[in-house]
């Protein structure tokens, strides 16, 4: 049988670890964005700044305090409860969006920082009323319990999967240079930064095989 | 049911809330937002004991956006200084303000009120207190000598003796004793427990993240002095529980208070690291076992003394005692539990409460004992399988616990193993192969439900339960649609509310048990009422003739016509004449790095004895979940106590460890065919907690065959493997 062909984005363990760099470079700068001087004066003020978020498709004018992260603007003043906190502090994944195409905790990123990027959540998955694959087959392996976890579960599945069907590689992957199989203990990896208290994994990662298939 | 209609029951059909789940649509309680809602945030003790000798709130009062700052100085006086519903375990002792005292670290002190959570989270960091510190106790250890028994456990007194008690060791050929410990650990359901208040007049509701509505409902109004029926508690999701959304904690109180103080709705979600204290969790254990056999491995008897922590002001007893009262065929017997006051938050239930970490201790205890023995494992315990409840004698309603072992040693292999230590090894790893049994009692409590048919044809079935992951509102429908002889997406179950009928806590793994059987009443009723009206839909020979039968039958009602049915068991438990109580059987498989003494679990089987199964698809999920919670018991979960301070140094999700999903391995676990109608009309016993039962005691017994070494102290971190 002959190899898969090589996806001219797919990673070598060297682009890897520049792309790994860069993400970790681009979220320190994201984080400290309100804090270099250059934000002081609004933050100092306690005022509000205007932003223009762009959620699903639908772009919201917003005045908001300067501090406020993109899962506290879409749960509590956009009415997208979809996106959950359980921590805050990018320690369980429940808040997963999609922000340009891919997976960040929101609730480690400010909303006003999101101007000009789209940003996804669990509510924009779905289209036409019908559910998004993956969506439907969490239904059908049952991959959650309570349900809390369940909407970053989800969103994260779908990152995964485009992460995957570009290349990029995880801590598990055995050959760099091929093209990533998604077998159960690449999804249980590629999913390990999203917890589930209930302890649904086994569902999960039967829900994630399965929309693999079908991807 | 009708001749010809299949029955829901059993089927592994997919939940009916789960198209809300995966698409954000389920509402849990902090994504309510009354018109006008401010934040409130709650502000904790930063010492373990002594009072508060000065607290400043002038600076937080000016800043932006704050409404009001609680203190114990400006609070309302409530009845009986907030202690009206005080009635442990059901009624906690809360923190409500209402005088200076500190008795542990993270105790809710103040409560910062504002328009936006920035600013009641700004707000809060520019309160400034003085304490007065008092003597703290914070050394289990140093404790123990002041260890007393409490006045009553769930399972009865503190101290229980059945044939000769402990005096039977000392004619037993074979003796083995030893001590086992659990650590502090906390439930950190995926959820952080909110509540949202809002005040009309004298009424108020309440969406609470809560395991049991008429239990706030009824707390929150005997702590405020006013009647039951101005409090509405309203709760269609839990993002878990697990014990600790089972109790009325603090927070739901404040909420009440902070909203009533500033004439606005009020919401209040704790922050991750908050829920290590004021919202329970599992207290240490510390016990003793000392087992008496025969050489070819009859147990002559048992000992089992257990010391576990509880706070300085409330009595909580972790039961760890209950499982080994019902394991094994021992003629004698002597159990105790003893508890040692710490300045800590009062712990609760948590999941499998006395179960798991009592499991813990026997079952590996009685892996000592098959090594001494040199008797296989599984083959020591069908030498002990107790066909009565030992110390009481009475015949069990239901019990395929040999059927588990038979069906769960097959499917995993058991009869490869080698008996040696050490003898096993997959590449670099030690491998390593331990079981256990698992155990969980069985509980009913009354309860009451409607049904009613609306003119669209829907039936609409409602009880005041709650849906923490359990299944309640996918199970409930299919009993419904069973009893109605109506295809289940015609049936719309309704609960968190305490508008409709009251149903117990969702705990114990009892609300399948309970509210089936009320639903089951109700469902009935309504069928018989209509029946007499016209029952062409139960004649039909297909389910489109029932379905349009129905529908029919809908149109023509000139009003909706509603039964109700209640259910409750016939004698208290102990007053039964049988003993009910789950089973199972459980095998894992551990590989241990020699060198770094890392632990995997690459795959756990479970065979469950658990009574009549609703619906295949969401009860094998609790078990799988509840093995998930046996791995991270076994492997990682402690919350670690800081000594000096009382404070739980690794309050947070990355550090207070609870299994990834790349921690998870294989897990097959199944139910075993019963039926037990004894226990009541549906047959089923329940499910949510046997799942964590005996899976450490399992990973500690494989451990031990990977490696040789008894690790007796939980987690088996791998420093303990070093």
């Amino acid at each position: 049988m002959e190899p898969p062909p090589r996806d001219p984005a797919s990673v070598s363990r060297r682009r890897f670890l520049i792309h790994t760099g860069a993400l970790t470079t681009g979220i320190a700068a994201e984080v400290r964005l309100p804090m270099s001087e250059a934000a002081m004066p609004a933050q100092a003020a306690g005022g509000e700044s205007e932003m223009r978020l762009r959620v699903n498709g639908q772009v919201h004018a917003l005045r908001l305090d300067p501090r406020v992260s993109l899962l506290d603007a879409l749960r509590d003043h956009l009415g997208l409860g979809g996106s959950k906190k359980g921590c805050g502090h990018g320690q369980c994944g429940a808040c997963t969006v999609l922000v340009d195409g891919r997976r960040i905790n929101s609730c480690l990123a400010l909303a006003i920082a999101q101007e000009g990027r789209e940003v996804t959540t669990i509510e924009g998955l779905a289209a036409g009323g019908k559910l998004h694959p993956v969506q439907a087959a969490f239904v059908a392996h049952d991959g959650f319990q309570c349900g809390y976890c369940t909407p970053g579960q989800v969103i994260s599945c779908v990152a995964m999967l485009e992460e995957a069907r570009r290349g990029d590689a995880s801590a598990v992957t055995a050959d760099l240079d091929a093209a990533p199989l998604l077998d159960d203990a690449e999804i249980r990896e590629r999913m390990s930064g999203n917890l589930c208290r209930c302890g649904a994994y086994v569902n999960i990662v039967a829900a994630a095989r399965d929309a693999a298939r079908r991807a | 049911m009708s001749p010809g209609a299949a029955s829901p029951i059993g089927l592994p059909l997919d939940r009916v809330d789960g198209p809300h789940k995966v698409s954000g649509s389920a509402t849990y309680a902090a994504e309510f937002q009354p018109k006008d809602t401010c934040r409130a945030l709650i502000v904790q003790s930063r010492i373990a004991a002594g009072r508060i000798a000065r607290i400043d709130t002038r600076a937080a009062e000016t800043m932006p956006g704050v409404l009001r700052v609680l203190t114990h100085l400006n609070v309302e006086r409530l009845p009986q200084q907030g202690r009206a519903a005080v009635k442990p375990p059901a009624g906690r002792e809360m923190s409500l303000l209402q005088d200076d005292a500190v008795r542990y670290n993270g105790e809710p002190i103040a409560v910062v009120v504002a328009d936006t959570l920035e600013h009641a989270q700004e707000a809060a960091s520019h309160i400034e207190v003085a304490y007065e510190r008092g003597p703290a106790a914070l050394d289990f250890e140093a404790a123990r000598g002041g260890a007393y028994p409490p006045r009553k456990t769930v399972r009865g007194p503190p101290d229980t003796t059945w044939g000769e008690g402990a005096s039977a060791l000392d004619s037993a050929p074979v003796r083995i004793a030893a001590t086992y410990t659990t650590p502090y650990e906390h439930h950190n359901p995926m959820e952080p427990h909110a509540t949202v208040a809002r005040w009309e007049g004298d009424r108020l509701t309440l969406w609470d993240s809560t395991q049991y509505v008429s239990g706030v409902r009824d707390t929150v109004a005997k702590t405020l002095g006013i009647p039951t029926g101005n409090v509405r508690v309203i709760s269609p999701f839990v993002g878990g529980g697990f014990g600790c959304k089972g109790s009325t904690w603090s927070h739901v109180m404040l909420a009440a208070m902070a909203a009533k103080a500033v004439g606005r709705p009020v919401k209040l979600a704790l922050e991750r690291p908050q829920m290590f204290g004021p919202v329970g969790g599992r207290p240490r254990t510390e016990q003793r076992i000392e087992l008496g056999a025969s050489r070819d491995g009859r147990l002559i008897a048992v000992c089992h003394d257990v010391i576990s922590h509880t706070s300085s002001f409330e009595d909580f007893v972790e039961v760890a005692t209950s499982p080994t009262r019902a394991l094994y065929a021992y003629p004698n017997g002597s159990v105790t539990q003893r508890l040692v006051k710490l300045n800590l938050g009062t712990p609760t239930f948590m999941r499998a409460p006395g179960e798991s970490t009592g499991t813990f201790a026997i079952e590996c205890a009685m892996d000592e004992l098959a090594e001494r023995l040199s008797i296989d494992p599984l083959e020591l315990r069908l030498r002990n399988h107790a066909e009565r409840e030992p110390d009481t004698g009475r015949p069990w309603s239901s019990k395929r616990l040999r059927e588990c072992y038979r069906q769960a040693s097959r499917r995993f292999g058991w009869e490869r193993r080698d008996a040696k230590p050490r003898s096993m090894h997959e590449g670099p790893w030690q491998v390593g192969w331990g079981m256990a049994t698992a155990t969980y009692p069985a509980h009913r409590q009354p309860a009451q439900a409607s049904a009613s048919l609306a003119r669209d044809g829907t039936a609409v079935v409602r009880c005041g339960t709650q849906e923490i992951g359990t299944g309640t509102y996918t199970v409930m429908t299919q009993v419904a649609a069973d009893a109605l002889a109506i295809p289940v997406d015609l049936v719309r179950f309704e609960l968190g509310d305490t508008r409709w009928p009251r149903a117990p806590i969702s705990a114990g793994s009892m609300t399948v048990a309970s509210v089936a059987p009320a639903v089951r009443a109700a469902c009935t009723r309504l069928r018989d009422a209509l029946a007499k009206q016209d029952r062409r839909w139960l004649d039909a020979a297909d389910d489109a003739g029932r379905r349009s039968a129905w529908r029919a039958l809908a149109a023509s009602q000139p009003t909706a016509t509603e039964a109700h049915g209640e259910s409750h068991p016939d004698a208290s438990e102990d007053e039964q004449p049988f003993a009910a109580r789950s089973f199972g059987a459980v095998f894992a498989e551990v590989r241990v790095d020699p060198e770094l003494g890392i632990v995997r679990v690459p795959r756990v089987v479970g065979a469950y004895s658990v009574g009549r199964v609703l619906n295949a698809k969401t009860a094998a999920n609790q078990l799988q979940g509840g093995i998930v919670w046996g791995i991270g018991m076994a492997l990682m979960e402690e919350s670690l106590l800081d000594p000096s301070s009382g404070r739980y140094v690794n309050g947070n999700l990355a550090e207070y460890h609870v299994p990834v999903n790349a921690d998870v391995g294989e897990i097959d676990a199944w139910m075993v065919d019963e039926d037990d109608t004894r226990f009541n009309p549906l047959g089923a016993r329940g499910i949510g907690e046997i799942g964590i039962t005996g899976v450490a005691a399992a990973i500690a017994n494989a451990v031990w065959h990977a490696t040789g070494r008894r690790i007796r102290d939980l987690p088996i971190t791998l420093d303990k493997l070093l």
